[in-house]
């Protein structure tokens, strides 16, 4: 009996470790890369997160693309037009395959387009990007029409977010017929084959995809979500390439010559909120603890106080390690409606403490400051520069750093009133709604206007850039929008992060502004 | 069963002259009176008030030991991310850490002795509720602990204490019960009821000493423990305030230096740390073998 | 003995009752789930339907009763984050943990006796005291920090070990345990020592206690002055002292090994259970930290209640009816 079990494992040994060693000798191009967050769906219109979107676009497309600057690119769509200005016409590529080998058709693109209002359990699905599309017509099979419920030139951008699935295969698939693979028919570079959840997934390469031969036969995506642990998996050759390298480990593996460092701005910028609608903010009180007459950040002259008193370069060099590039805008470098004339407020502690005493706070006043502490890069170690240099012209800063499951709540609330927060955009006016926008429930607009900045000037004009379809237009009308309002230091925007990959000294990567890590973009040298 | 090896001594006297027959501990117990004075008198001894954020200046950021501040000053163990003196540091860190462990770890044996002993002397309904929550709170993981606590009432050294005593107390309150349950049993427990002896009297005068001496075991181990405990929750981004940083949460900002070569952000909290432990056990240890009346 | 057994697990039940109360009402306190994971660009009305279609804009007793109608009908509710059956997702990750766990006390066990029993025979010995200095490094420095060491060591400079991940695996009964692939054994190595450390250090410094104590009492002088063998004297007498409180403290670590491999988890990015709370905490995803917490309780409770039957088995002196 015992005999009998002993060589029943040894056989399964056998039979699990075989097929490693004739993946070996195949010789097969494998590339291994550490993912740093957890994956926790596979279904592409379940969760709008990061990690599971990056998975997702190895497997699925999308109509439109983005170039790794950001800049919008034909996708699945090789074309699309105008007709009127709610009317749009996307035409397909010729002959995209799926992965179970079936033609692509508009039907697939339209059923797509409706399956993210289907999904009813999710916490953060993708109706959001559809809300302002009306109907969707097929009018043949390489043509589809999308009425829009009113002019919004912002639609090719939205549509980038939504992944196309093949109809028949999830047409009455849940998200666990993706996890499973059943349901994993895409168009893209890379087919499903395995997914162990928490740990890793496996793909291989789709033949049948229309775009340049990825070089990769197999790829395996690992998730690695502890910071130096990634490095380390990186230095001891178990994986190839790692995203979102932590900044204190990017001049080692420069120096390193067998591994290098690719980076560009992300579109990620960093910026710190101010409450702009409360008499008496919470936190905001005079150096002995007593409510303030009036709310100082509604006058320009502490907000711009402020922004002097902030010394972007120094937090850039030293904080960040160089992961950051001081800000003036709410887009990063080269995003839609960027103006590059806008410079970032240089440092200037006197010139703070001037207009301090100018706005009637000689003295200064008391803030706390509030962040997360695990979801941007150092982000606690900002929070803490930030009050280390408001401190110093006065405007004693506590800070309350928590883990963003317990801060985002209370900031969402109105419990801070001096906060930060990221954004990535792909846009300046998509940008300006969430953040700048004077809070509107039944617009959409200022979700993230934390500090209710309110300008009726910034308002009309980032209205005019979503109604012109007209993207020359509309992006000169953006860029006006977000001038102002930063000119009016509706936030005070600290840097835009800078975003990082560190492989085999032997690979290349175009870097790409919306930080997605693509194995098929990786090249051999 | 206490046998005095010469009954002239008085206990006080007897504990000390037990304790300095080792050098080792002796040495330990120096160097802890050290380190305890220089953590009580840190704001008098240190260069720069490391959590006074207008004395910092992040230009002065990560420099290495010896390295000198464009005002003259020379940051001897080097600088910390934000330029904060990592000497200053660590002496400030040290309060906070010994004091968090000491005063947490004191709290929860405190509570979990009484809690245990009376469930061990109870029994029926008392002691099964008794053991369930100590159950229930075992299982509770120290990090959804923190964070509820975190949510509910800020960030602090208080809550961090709070949150150390709820985590800890459970279980030496089983680890009491445990051994209680034993000594109960002895014939001692039995001629002191013969006495006629009152029950809390034979719980705290006969049972406690009995219970004690493997409880200083884990007790001081629990400090050091403690202190380990709050430095993950600090890693964890649960712990003290990021700008008043403990001994843990130095390390746990230094970490993500480690492999970077700037060794001294983590290193010499780490050297503290381990310092201050290894003292608190070599005089914890010896104590027990003192304290114990049947090592004699 | 069954009135014992069945008596614990009714009072299991109500600490089970307890517990989900518990931690439905700490992760309401903590806050909104659909505040992290909502779309970024969600305007207001979809965030308020997502609220609502999630019951999340229901008072906290509502929520928690329609969570105890459909957990007493055994559903624990979907994870926000992954849509997966909650307990499922728990019960996918627990072989992991643990195997991890299961080794770590191995480890612990297999080093902490006989070096204790070394430490304690040779207490003045250059050898007991090293030994006692060592233990005092396992838990005295952070679990975080050891592992990145233990991982810069044996696999970023030596090469020797894998630095994150499980190993191949194999169905072992049904279940995927990776401790019988080499591959598996190498990936298993580094975690497992890491957390073992801290009960290692517990167990040296508890056998050592115990055979000193032990080598005092009168049984074992009697014993010696009978002629038995000192290694007889070990087994029989020292050992057994020792072994309550080794046991007490093994059983209580195995434990929170299980429950608390949240750090060393995430450092070796090992696809276990506390990986999965504290991914679930940082999203506030309410149906798995609360299934989670149910399962933990329900091993600590079946963990407890092995080890006050062994305690039975080793000490006669303890009876049943004592520690109900």
């Amino acid at each position: 009996m015992q005999k009998t079990r002993l060589s029943l494992c040894s056989r399964t040994i056998l039979l699990c470790i075989a097929p490693m060693f004739l993946c070996a000798y195949a010789g097969a191009a494998e590339l291994r890369i550490g993912l740093s967050g957890e994956v926790t769906s596979l279904d592409p219109h379940y969760l709008a997160a990061q990690p599971n979107l990056t998975v997702a676009r190895h497997v699925f497309e999308s109509l439109t693309d983005v170039d790794p600057q950001t800049r919008l690119i034909p996708g699945l769509a090789e074309s699309w037009r105008v007709l009127d200005a709610t009317t749009w016409e996307f035409t397909l590529r010729r002959d995209v395959k799926f992965h179970d080998g079936s033609l692509l058709t508009a039907e697939d693109v339209a059923f797509s387009l409706q399956r993210p209002l289907s999904i009813k359990g999710s916490p953060g699905g993708f109706a959001s990007y559809v809300r302002a599309i009306a109907t969707t017509t097929v009018v043949d099979k390489r043509t589809l029409r999308v009425k829009t419920k009113y002019p919004y030139g912002a639609l090719p951008e939205e549509l980038n977010s939504i992944l196309i699935v093949s109809k028949k295969a999830a047409l009455k698939a849940g998200p666990e017929d993706f996890d499973s693979g059943r349901a994993m028919i895409g168009t893209g570079p890379y087919k499903f084959v395995r997914y162990q959840r928490g740990d890793r997934l496996q793909l291989a390469r789709h033949d049948g995809w229309w775009g340049s031969r990825p070089a990769w036969d197999q790829v395996t995506l690992r998730v690695v979500t502890s910071d130096p642990s990634r490095t380390a998996a990186l230095l001891a050759g178990d994986l190839d390439v790692i995203e979102h390298v932590p900044s204190a480990d990017i001049k080692n593996l420069n120096k390193n010559n067998k591994l290098k460092v690719m980076q560009t701005t992300s579109w990620r910028t960093i910026l710190l909120h101010l409450d702009q609608y409360r008499a008496q903010p919470p936190g905001v009180t005079d150096h002995n603890g007593k409510a303030l007459a009036k709310n100082p950040f509604m006058d320009l002259r502490v907000r711009l106080a402020i922004s002097k008193a902030i010394h972007r370069s120094a937090i850039a060099d030293r904080v960040m390690e160089g992961l950051a590039v001081p800000a003036a805008n709410i887009v990063s470098p080269g995003v839609f409606g960027y103006n590059a004339e806008l410079k970032a407020e240089p440092y200037d502690p006197e010139g703070a403490k001037r207009l301090l005493a100018e706005a009637g706070y000689p003295g200064g006043f008391n803030v706390t400051l509030a962040g997360p502490n695990n979801r941007y890069i150092n982000d606690e170690q900002v929070l803490q520069t930030v009050a280390q240099l408001l401190t110093r012209v006065g405007i004693v800063t506590r800070v309350e750093a928590a883990p963003m499951s317990a801060y985002i709540g209370r900031a969402r609330k109105g419990d801070t009133s001096f906060s930060l927060l990221g954004w990535g955009s792909f846009a300046a006016d998509l940008a300006l709604r969430s953040l700048v926008a004077t809070p509107n429930a039944e617009k959409g607009y200022g979700t993230w206007n934390w500090g209710h900045y309110a300008n009726p000037k910034v308002d009309a004009l980032m209205e005019k850039a979503f109604a012109s379809v007209d993207r020359t237009r509309r992006e000169a009308l953006a860029r006006e929008a977000n001038t102002l309002a930063m000119n009016d230091l509706a936030f005070i925007p600290l840097h835009h992060q800078i975003v990082s990959w560190a492989m085999r000294a032997d690979l290349n990567y175009t870097p790409r502004t919306d930080e997605f890590t693509f194995a098929h973009h990786f090249v051999p040298r | 069963m206490m046998q005095a090896t010469d009954a002239a001594l008085s206990p006080a006297r007897e504990f000390t002259s037990g304790f300095s027959r080792d050098r080792i501990a002796l040495a330990a117990f120096a160097v802890l009176c050290v380190l305890l004075l220089a953590a009580i008198a840190a704001p008098l001894v240190t260069p720069q008030n490391p959590y006074d954020l207008a004395q910092l200046d992040i230009l002065d950021s990560k420099l290495p030991p010896g390295a000198h501040s464009a005002t003259g000053f020379t940051y001897w163990l080097g600088t910390d991310g934000q330029g904060r003196d990592m000497l200053s540091a660590i002496l400030y860190g040290l309060r906070i850490s010994l004091g968090v462990g000491v005063l947490s770890t004191i709290a929860a044996l405190g509570l979990g002795l009484v809690v245990g002993l009376v469930a061990a002397r109870a029994g029926g309904w008392l002691d099964a509720l008794i053991m369930r929550i100590v159950d229930l709170q075992l299982s509770f993981p120290s990090i959804l602990v923190a964070l509820i606590l975190l949510a509910l009432t800020g960030q602090g050294v208080d809550k961090i204490i709070i949150a150390l005593i709820v985590v800890q107390w459970a279980y030496y309150a089983r680890t009491v019960r445990g051994t209680a349950l034993v000594e109960l049993r002895r014939e001692y427990v039995d001629a002191a009821i013969c006495a006629g002896y009152s029950g809390t009297r034979i719980l705290f005068r006969h049972v406690l000493p009995n219970v004690l001496p493997p409880l200083i075991v884990v007790a001081t181990v629990q400090v050091a423990h403690a202190i380990a405990l709050e430095a993950t929750l600090s890693f964890l981004g649960l712990g003290m305030p990021i700008t008043s940083p403990s001994l843990g949460l130095l390390i746990a900002n230094g970490y993500v230096h480690l492999l970077s070569g700037k060794y001294w952000i983590s290193f010499f909290p780490g050297i503290a740390l381990l310092v201050t432990i290894v003292a608190i056990n070599l005089v914890g240890d010896r104590m027990r073998d003192v304290l114990n009346p049947r090592l004699k | 003995m069954l009135m014992f057994v069945l008596r614990r697990l009714g009072q299991s039940a109500v600490a089970l009752f307890v517990m989900s109360l518990l931690v439905f009402a700490g992760v309401y306190a903590i806050g909104n789930p659909v505040d992290i994971l909502i779309n970024p660009q969600a305007d207001q009305a979809e965030i308020a339907q997502t609220i609502a279609r999630l019951g999340l804009d229901q008072p906290l007793w509502t929520q928690y009763w329609l969570f105890l109608q459909a957990a007493l009908g055994g559903d624990l509710g979907n994870s926000y984050a992954s849509s997966v059956p909650a307990i499922t997702l728990i019960l996918e990750r627990m072989p992991a943990t643990l195997e991890l766990a299961l080794t770590a006390t191995l480890i612990a066990i297999a080093l902490g006796i006989p070096l204790g029993l070394l430490a304690g025979l040779k207490p003045h010995s250059w050898v007991g005291r090293s030994i006692m200095a060592g233990s005092i490094l396992g838990f005295s420095l952070p679990t975080f920090w050891v592992g990145l060491m233990l991982i810069m060591v044996f696999s970023v400079q030596l090469g020797w070990l894998p630095t994150t991940g499980r190993g191949t695996t194999v169905d072992l009964f049904g279940v995927p345990v990776s401790f019988l692939t080499w591959d598996g054994l190498r990936h298993l190595i580094l975690p497992a020592t890491n957390l073992a450390l801290f009960q290692l250090s517990l167990l040296i410094r508890l056998t050592r206690a115990g055979t000193r104590e032990a080598l005092q009492q009168d049984y074992v002088r009697y014993a010696r002055a009978k002629g038995v063998t000192e290694a007889n004297v070990m087994r029989v007498h020292v050992l057994r002292n020792i072994l309550i409180p080794v046991v007490t403290v093994a059983g209580l670590e195995l434990g929170s090994l299980i429950a608390f491999a949240v750090v060393t988890e995430t450092i070796f990015a090992w696809p276990g259970m506390g990986k999965l709370l504290i991914d679930s905490i940082n999203v506030l995803d309410r149906p798995v930290i609360v299934a989670y917490l149910l399962v933990i309780v329900c091993l600590f409770i079946i963990i407890n209640l092995l080890v006050d039957l062994l305690y039975t088995a080793l000490d006669p002196r303890v009876r049943l009816k004592g520690a109900r």
